[in-house]
């Protein structure tokens, strides 16, 4: 078993699985059960000032679903706790107490003034929490009254309040970061000037996940009418990987530690944040679905992973990846693939053919008695049938060698790397060095 | 209870009520509205699907699937009754495992088809039981089709020509419609009356009468239809039943399989229906375990199937074996019946065992049988046909007989499986090529 302790800014826990500001945060009944199943830390759901806000009293929850009624994606109307300061703070001080080996983190969202933020942060202070988040990401409900992503999508706004907060406490801060907007380093570059110690991201996606057609109305419908809501779970995990990776590449952005966060549902989702630059990751919709458990298959397929490849500290895995994000400017058009199927694992479900036939390149041959084949004369390699095929591995991109003739060109795959820049088709071309 | 499975002979009553009632239920009940999306989402929406192949009427399985998942179970049934006006009861006796669900890449991938029998019949059974008929009659053309035989064959090519604007005369022999859905399917595969609720449903085209009690035959003959209408189709099954060369054959307790399930079908109540204590059914076909099946139901206390060649030469399933030894009968393959032995009525009947080539093999098998059921095959009977190639109706392209103006389907005509579902088939492709022949159009 690998050792699975973590280190982010100065935190520690036993492992990198935090749950993030949300329901399965919301009060020491939920986070004692959650720190019993194994989870490694908590983000407090998220505290405002009293009176408390309240929250609607129909459904909150909408969803998107996919085979078998699996959750993909699950949008949500939920606003701050709606429940009074001082409650929270005597719970997280008591959990904190029972816990101290695990990460406690406070999430806060006040007004936009330097006033409020001096108030709360000695009581957070006070209740022995580890670190604090500031919620600028909350999409729906507290933006209307010029809070979270209000905050989060005007930059100088996210570095004037992360410098006060910063002036405040020595509490190390992260700064929660909404994917609402264009260019996710504008946001996290104005974090790091006001001083942050860390961002984290993402917080939910506006969005309407359906509509009822016999009302008429969004869901979730409330009396009739329906408001957008944040988006999270597995359908938004392609999201929050780019935004994560595009600040982790960002030399301009000083290797800001990033807490990953966004439709984390399995320990390979958790790796795949943290080989994109994620120090830990952070994880809502999955324990929605299926509870606080999931946190022990986590913790053993990490572990696993981490023992199949001689990893020995969780530390290994973090931004492997990002050098090998780079634009598409820079791929190597010298690379030559061709789909390949694998006659013994083929059902014949035809899925390949009909998506390549209608939609692709027309290559893939069918045969009398349903054999699917590649024709590498047509094929351009570009993942479709992979991407349909029911049955894992059965189709495989297949790399040519160089020396090799590209039956589809006539060309033969040349072994130099070669990229956009300098092909000849492209006007701006600079000549190769 | 006067009578019990120990009693010797053929009585009725040998079980009480409440246990007929369970016994003869639904053999697979059908889906609930959860259970049909989870079977839904396992298809694939496959291209050019092998279970469309493999099925003789076509249903377009992949969309009538889809339409499901995506809640609209009526548009599913109407993609299926398109194809096939009797989905509801093929849903409930095609030997699915032959055919669409064999053919399945679910079940070349991991053994477990996707259950396409039962989602049709999730689907037909949501429209119909709103009473709900999806096709409409086209303009009327004038010309009149009589139709010989009110089984599936009949009904399916009644249905389309109807639809297609012609009239149509069924005549059948029997007192009700439905020929073998009705008199010849095993009861738990059609509880609830549903075959003639089906002929009911089938019948709100409009534009078809049906004759009951009208036999081919003396007064009505082939000629006298022709002459009366434009075209005639023939779907007159196989009424006859091959005889069983045995030594004693004649003895009382020696029955036609046929009868016995016909008998069964028409029961208003189970418990009267008397059966043996020790059954022996010979056979080896769809109608041999049916036979044997439900006599076991009836609580015989022994009953075995015996047949001549191995297991896998069997007409009948592997499905339907393995329901039949799950059912308690036994499965004796090898046995050729030598003597029925008795004073009158049978008492035992002797075996003798065979090899693959048929020839004896020396040894031979004695069973106590208070009741033999053949179940040998059925027969063509009929004066004054077209045209026989070997024991059926000679037919080329779709359906049409040596005669002008006569066409054929189903179990009475050459070529294709005895199937309700290739009877129904048969009876829709003829319909079409009627039409083309009276109206030119294609
Ligand atoms: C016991 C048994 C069980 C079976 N189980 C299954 C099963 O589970 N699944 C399956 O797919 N298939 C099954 N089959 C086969 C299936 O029932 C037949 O293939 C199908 O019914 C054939 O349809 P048909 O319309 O050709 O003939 P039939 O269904 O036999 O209908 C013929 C009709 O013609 C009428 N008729 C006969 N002679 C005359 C005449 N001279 N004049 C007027 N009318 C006449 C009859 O009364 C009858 O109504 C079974 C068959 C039997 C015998
Ligand atoms: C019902 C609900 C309430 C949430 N409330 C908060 C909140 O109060 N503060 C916050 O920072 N994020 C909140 N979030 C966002 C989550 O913390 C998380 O960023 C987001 O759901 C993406 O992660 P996931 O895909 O693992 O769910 C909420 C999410 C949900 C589903
Ligand atoms: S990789 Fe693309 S072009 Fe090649 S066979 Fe697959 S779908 Fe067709
Ligand atoms: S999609 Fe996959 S399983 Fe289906 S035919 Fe193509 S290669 Fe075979
Ligand atoms: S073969 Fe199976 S998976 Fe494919 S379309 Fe037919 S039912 Fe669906």
């Amino acid at each position: 078993m690998a050792d699975l302790t973590s280190e982010f800014v100065g935190i520690k826990s036993p492992n990198p699985f935090w749950l993030a500001s949300a329901p399965p945060t919301d009060k020491e009944y939920n986070v004692r059960r959650a720190f019993e199943a194994g989870w490694g830390g908590v983000v407090w759901k998220t505290l405002g000032l009293d009176p408390h806000v309240v929250n609607v009293n129909g459904p909150r929850y909408g969803a998107v679903y996919g085979a078998d009624r699996r959750l993909l994606g699950l949008n949500n109307i939920e606003l701050i706790t709606d429940r009074p300061l001082q409650t929270n703070l005597d719970e997280i001080k008591v959990v904190k107490r029972d816990y101290p080996d695990r990460a406690m983190i406070v999430s806060l969202m006040v007004p936009c003034e330097e006033e409020p933020w001096k108030f709360i942060l000695p009581l957070v202070e006070d209740t022995g929490a580890d670190g604090v988040e500031l919620n600028f990401g909350c999409p729906h409900g507290m933006s209307e009254r010029g809070m979270g992503s209000a905050v989060g999508q005007v930059p100088e706004y996210i570095e004037m309040v992360t410098r006060w907060v910063k002036a405040n406490t020595r509490m190390p801060v992260i700064v929660k970061l909404t994917p609402n907007i264009t260019d996710i380093r504008k946001p996290a570059e104005a974090a790091m000037k006001g001083g942050a110690d860390a961002v984290s991201l993402i917080n939910t996606i506006n969005s309407i996940t359906s509509v009822d057609l016999d009302l008429f109305a969004p869901e979730p419908t409330i009396d009739g009418k329906g408001a957008h809501g944040g988006y999270c779970g597995p359908a938004v995990k392609p999201i929050a990987l780019n935004m994560v990776a595009e600040i982790a590449r960002d030399p301009g952005l000083g290797q800001i530690p990033i807490s990953g966060i966004g439709g984390i549902t399995t320990w390979r989702d958790a790796a795949e944040f943290m080989a994109l630059g994620a120090g830990n990751v952070q994880v809502c919709t999955a324990a929605m679905t299926y509870g606080f458990k999931i946190v022990q298959e986590m913790i053993s397929g990490l572990s696993d992973y981490m023992d199949s490849k001689g990893l020995t500290s969780v530390d290994e895995i973090v931004g492997r990846a990002v050098p090998n994000v780079t634009d598409w400017q820079y791929l190597n058009l010298n690379y030559v693939a061709k789909a390949k199927i694998n006659q013994d694992l083929c059902i014949s479900c035809g899925r390949c053919f009909a998506a390549c036939e209608d939609t692709s390149h027309q290559a893939i041959a069918m045969s009398e008695d349903r054999t699917f084949t590649v024709i590498d004369e047509e094929c351009v390699a570009c993942n479709l049938c992979v991407n349909v095929c029911p049955v894992e591995d059965c189709i495989t991109m297949e790399a040519m060698t160089p020396g090799a003739v590209d039956p589809r060109t006539g060309k033969v795959v040349e072994p130099d790397y070669a990229n956009w820049t300098t092909h000849p088709n492209n006007p701006a071309a600079k000549a190769a060095e | 209870m006067s009578s019990d499975a120990f009693t010797p002979g053929i009585v009725p009553g040998r079980m009480a009520d409440e246990v007929y009632a369970e016994r003869f239920s639904d053999l697979h009940p059908r889906l609930d509205d959860h259970e049909a999306l989870v079977a839904a989402d396992r298809c694939y929406f496959c291209h050019d699907a092998p279970c469309v192949t493999a099925c003789p009427t076509d249903i377009d399985i992949p969309l009538f699937i889809r339409q499901i998942a995506t809640g609209t179970p009526d548009a599913a049934a109407k993609t299926i009754l398109s194809q096939n006006i009797m989905g509801g009861m093929c849903a409930r006796v095609c030997p699915t495992e032959q055919l669409c669900e064999e053919a399945c890449v679910r079940e070349m991938a991991e053994g477990k088809p996707v259950l396409i029998g039962q989602l049709q019949r999730y689907a037909t059974d949501h429209l119909q039981e709103q009473g709900i008929h999806p096709f409409s009659r086209a303009a009327v053309t004038g010309k009149s089709v009589a139709v010989v035989g009110a089984g599936p064959a009949g009904l399916s090519c009644a249905h389309r020509l109807a639809m297609l604007g012609h009239d149509v005369v069924v005549y059948d022999a029997a007192p009700k419609a439905g020929g073998l859905n009705e008199y010849g399917i095993a009861t738990y595969k059609t509880v609830d009356g549903y075959a003639q609720s089906e002929v009911d449903w089938l019948l709100k085209i409009g534009g078809i009468t049906i004759e009951y009690d009208k036999p081919l035959g003396g007064d009505m003959t082939l000629q006298s239809l022709r002459d009366a209408h434009d075209a005639v189709f023939l779907a007159i099954g196989l009424g006859g039943v091959n005889a069983l060369e045995a030594e004693g054959a004649d003895k009382d307790g020696v029955l036609d399989a046929v009868d016995f399930i016909a008998d069964l079908r028409q029961a208003e109540d189970f418990a009267q229906v008397p059966v043996g204590r020790d059954v022996v059914v010979i056979g080896g076909g769809m109608t041999a375990v049916d036979a044997a099946v439900q006599a076991k139901l009836l609580g015989a206390l022994n009953v075995t199937l015996v047949y001549r060649r191995g297991r896998d030469r069997m007409n009948a399933s592997v499905f339907e074996q393995d329901l039949a030894a799950s059912k308690g009968v036994r499965i004796v393959t090898h046995a050729v019946p030598r003597a029925v032995i008795g004073n009158g009525a049978v008492r035992e009947i002797e075996f003798d065992y065979v090899d693959a080539a048929m020839q004896p093999t020396g040894q031979s098998l004695r069973l106590a049988a208070d009741q033999v059921f053949r179940a040998i095959g059925q027969t063509l009977v009929g004066d004054g046909l077209p045209e026989l190639d070997g024991r059926k109706i000679k037919v080329t392209g779709a359906g049409r007989t040596s005669m002008e103006g006569v066409w054929g389907g189903g179990d009475c005509a050459a070529g294709g499986d005895d199937l309700t579902v290739t009877a129904v088939a048969e009876g829709r492709d003829a319909a079409m090529d009627i039409h083309e022949a009276l109206t030119g159009a294609a």
